[in-house]
């Protein structure tokens, strides 16, 4: 198991033909605990799409536990924790029920729930304190507790490589130390993390690791940053030349489009 | 009633009573799934596309049930590409779909020389003329679309739910949503002959929505809404035979009326639910900052003293008028 888990080699993402991530090499060992930081629009959340498969590389490679992401099936080992919003939906979904739904990278379509799949829903929920309100609607709970019930659901699918996506966004701080809590113990377990994060807060003590990310480049690359030094973090690197400011744009124009037009989402 | 009895024993009514049944069980089950997506109206829009399909039957000599699930089909997938490659939820989609739909198929139908009270027996669906063949394709169609949305329950529930999560998951996301929006297609046409064209997405949406103000989970909902629908659907058709001996009662319009009078009964209920079930959520533990005692408190709070009682970390808060009075030794303290 000398393989990384995550190899990316020059990869670069372009979203409806612009150019968005560039140049970016990451390499992530086995049980190491990232933190992707950055400003918004920094290109954060697009590159750990981009690693899910979720964006399509436009250039690079791109291996996962050793294997080209093209030819890679093996989703058990991946859990997914994207940004809140999707906890619920227009039908009512007990709590139980979408951390069940983490068990879909295990199960085989007809058959029924074993006896493995249900200690693993149980202790998933056990791990982000939520057991207790398993047969509860999602929609009941408060911010961070649909976070922690998007947590334990890739946690169901015992997954060896979690990617969350700023789950503390929004999230006061008691449910902040719970989420911190239950990566400690994942990462305990061996796990390896990339966590997208705006702030670290409680997390801080648990990376091992940060990438700063600056308008769609690695702008840092090293050991864990204080929150008031990601900004300037670029300023330390004279890898990439040096920087013009920029000045921030705003589309306030309201967005029209056809149906027939091509996807044009911007990061989200 | 016996002259009802009697009526109930005709071939004719209990080939629509069996077709009742597929339907009233098929057509939630698709509807749940829309609903989750929030695409309430889909069956509607492909209810309008079926309109162009039938249309198309009664042009050609072909049957009107098989070219409007063929239409059908495809104006629902073209629903769904447009949707996943357009802008967010695709209501435009649905919208250009509804005219085009509707308009083609009034157009086609008088290029076909048949009149409007031919079209109109698909628009508001006629039942009791539904012959054997009739019969025996809902059968068929309505129990694959019931097998499929329950037997992929837990992939189609993760698709609908979180599509990022369920593609990182490893699900063919792009296949799953294709195949709920066949599934809608077929049982619009399944619904078709029951209620009509123009109400099929009732029969879809309102036992779901009259089943979700009373559940918590997905699975309850689905099965809740499979059985208000064919509850709606057989009793609605009865009804409407019983009825027919005073006036002239139409069974689709009937069926759709009753599935509205069982929702109208579970909203108030549901909004009741809830809010007592909010009202006794726990409050959160925070170290107090100060500690209130009150004085006198003529009240002694209890069990069944009326006031609610909400729980707070290892004691029971009792509130009114504003207040939050917990027991502390022999006084209350304000939380």
């Amino acid at each position: 198991m000398s393989d990384p888990v995550i190899h990316l080699a020059d990869g670069a993402v372009a979203i409806a033909g612009r150019p968005i991530l560039r140049h970016i090499d990451l390499t992530v060992p086995a049980g190491e605990f990232l933190a992707l930081m950055g400003a918004n629009g920094s290109g954060k959340s697009t590159l750990v799409r981009a690693l899910t498969g979720l964006h399509p590389l436009a250039s690079g490679s791109l291996t996962l536990f050793g294997t080209p992401f093209h030819r890679f099936r093996d989703w058990r080992r991946i859990g997914f924790v994207p940004q809140r919003g999707g906890a619920t939906s227009g039908v009512p979904a007990s709590v139980w029920e979408v951390v069940a739904s983490g068990r879909l990278t295990r199960r085989r379509p007809l058959r029924p729930l074993g006896r493995a799949d249900r200690r693993a829903i149980a202790d998933a929920l056990d791990v982000v304190g939520l057991a207790r309100r398993a047969h509860e609607s999602v929609s009941t709970l408060s911010g961070g507790q649909q976070q922690r019930v998007l947590i334990a659901r890739a946690l169901a699918g015992e997954p060896e490589l979690f990617f969350l996506d700023e789950p503390t966004a929004g999230v006061d701080l008691p449910n902040q130390q719970i989420l911190a809590d239950t990566l400690q113990t994942l990462s305990d377990r061996g796990a390896t993390i990339v966590l997208v994060a705006h702030e670290l807060g409680p997390m801080a003590p648990l990376i091992d690791r940060a990438v700063v990310m600056r308008d769609g480049r690695i702008a840092y690359d090293g050991p864990p940053l204080a929150s008031e030094q990601v900004a300037t973090a670029h300023l330390d690197l004279h890898d990439y030349g040096h920087h013009h400011p920029e000045p921030e744009r705003h589309d306030h124009a309201p967005h029209i489009a056809s149906p027939i037009e091509g996807p044009l989402e911007a990061e989200r | 009633m016996n002259e009802y009895l009697d009526l109930l024993g005709l071939p004719f009514m209990q080939r629509a009573l069996i077709a009742a049944i597929f339907t009233g069980l098929a057509a939630p089950a698709v509807g749940t799934y829309l609903v989750q997506r929030r695409l309430a109206l889909m069956g509607d829009g492909i209810g309008h596309v079926a309109v162009t399909g039938v249309a198309l039957g009664l042009l050609t000599g072909a049957s009107p049930t098989w070219t409007a699930v063929v239409v059908a089909a495809l104006g629902a997938v073209l629903i769904e590409v447009i949707r996943e490659r357009g802008h967010a939820n695709g209501d435009v989609a649905l919208a250009l779909l509804f005219y085009g739909g509707l308009a083609g198929g009034v157009l086609i139908t008088g290029l076909a020389g048949q009149s409007g009270a031919r079209l109109q027996q698909y628009l508001f669906g006629s039942i009791t003329t539904i012959s054997v063949g009739d019969v025996v394709v809902t059968m068929a169609l309505a129990a694959v679309v019931v097998l499929i949305c329950v037997g992929l329950s837990p992939q189609l529930f993760a698709v609908a739910q979180d599509q990022e999560f369920a593609r990182v998951a490893g699900l063919n996301v792009r296949v799953y949503n294709l195949l709920v929006a066949v599934l809608a297609a077929v049982s619009v046409t399944v619904a078709m002959r029951t209620v009509g064209l123009l109400l099929v997405s009732a029969l879809m949406v309102v036992p779901v929505a009259t089943a979700q103000q009373l559940s918590r989970s997905f699975r309850t909902t689905l099965a809740a809404a499979m059985l208000l629908g064919t509850l709606a659907s057989v009793g609605g058709l009865l009804l409407s035979a019983y009825a027919s001996f005073h006036a002239r009662v139409a069974p689709g319009p009937t069926i759709v009326l009753l599935a509205l009078a069982g929702f109208v009964v579970a909203w108030p209920l549901g909004v009741w639910l809830r809010s007592r079930r909010r009202l006794r959520q726990p409050f959160p533990v925070v170290e107090a900052a100060v500690h209130q005692t009150i004085g006198e408190h003529p009240h002694q709070h209890g069990v069944d003293c009326g006031h609610v009682a909400v729980p707070h970390g290892d004691h029971v808060d009792y509130v009114h008028d504003g207040h939050r009075h917990a027991e502390h030794g022999r006084h209350y303290d304000e939380h």
